[in-house]
């Protein structure tokens, strides 16, 4: 939580420098009392720690970031060309899927990587499932086998 | 050097403008409210990245530089909490997916 809590104090005077623009001693006292308020209140809600800042990703998250902005690219592609072809041929599909993740966080990062990418959508999550809209069935049988869940493994372990 | 970075962040640009148009006529053309989620994920995601990079490209100071990463990770943070959202919201209130005949069957798996 210590470590948590001072990656939190450098991440705010980072983010309020670099939005402020304005450096005279008023406004940065400001900017200090703001974010001596926000740290407590972070406190005593008991929202620092390892989920809410996980600096234990940082190291394995750009390589995820590369892969997920490719994968990105190509659902783009996919839902674009059903936009504009003629007359609209979809085969639209909603099925649950098994995963493995160990952790809350694996959960989460992988229902928001389904939803971020377009042509599919998380609809609700279980320890052991999820529901994915598709807007094609092969993306569901491309999540089925693809390797968006063991990546999430590997990034979370 | 700059010939080449203003047709670079000018493609960005027409080409995420394009995109945010094929968001908007998906919308329009596709048939149920899940679909035309999916349509409206295209200007959520690499449209406005490909606009943000684009001004990324032409802004003049580094601090303009900075803000527009932020906007660019907080869109990708929460549309799809938001989008999440709406579906679930959409499920909840009995609205069906429109499907193909014979896969009927997994709506009630789905649910």
């Amino acid at each position: 939580m210590k470590t948590q809590t001072l990656g939190l104090v450098i991440l705010l005077v980072i983010f309020w420098l670099v939005n402020s623009g304005h450096y005279t001693p008023l406004i940065l006292g400001l900017g200090v009392a703001s974010i001596g308020l926000v740290v407590l209140v972070a406190r005593r809600m008991n929202v620092v720690d390892e989920e809410s800042i996980p600096f234990h990703l940082s190291r394995e998250l750009p390589a995820y970031y590369l892969w997920l902005l490719k994968e990105l690219v190509i659902s783009n592609y996919q839902v674009v060309r059903r936009i504009w072809q003629f007359g609209l041929k979809l085969n639209p599909a909603i099925e649950s899927i098994d995963i493995t993740q160990d952790s809350d966080m694996g959960r989460v990062i992988l229902a928001n990587s389904i939803s971020l990418t377009p042509g599919t959508i998380t609809t609700s999550i279980t320890a052991e499932s999820i529901t994915v809209h598709a807007l094609d069935r092969s993306s569901i049988a491309a999540l089925k086998n693809g390797d968006m869940g063991a990546r999430i493994r590997r990034l979370t372990r | 050097m700059e010939g080449i970075l203003n047709i670079v962040s000018w493609f960005l640009l027409v080409f995420g403008g394009f995109l945010c148009i094929s968001g908007a006529v998906g919308l329009l053309r596709f048939p149920d409210f899940f679909t035309r989620m999916h349509a409206a994920s295209v200007t959520d995601t690499l449209a406005t990245a490909m606009i943000l990079i684009g001004l990324f490209i032409q802004a003049e100071s580094w601090l303009v530089q900075v803000k527009l990463v932020m906007v660019l990770l907080f869109v990708l943070l929460t549309s799809p909490t938001a989008g999440h959202a709406l579906v679930m919201a959409a499920l909840h209130a009995g609205l069906e997916p429109v499907l193909p005949k014979q896969k009927q069957a997994s709506v009630e798996a789905g649910r």
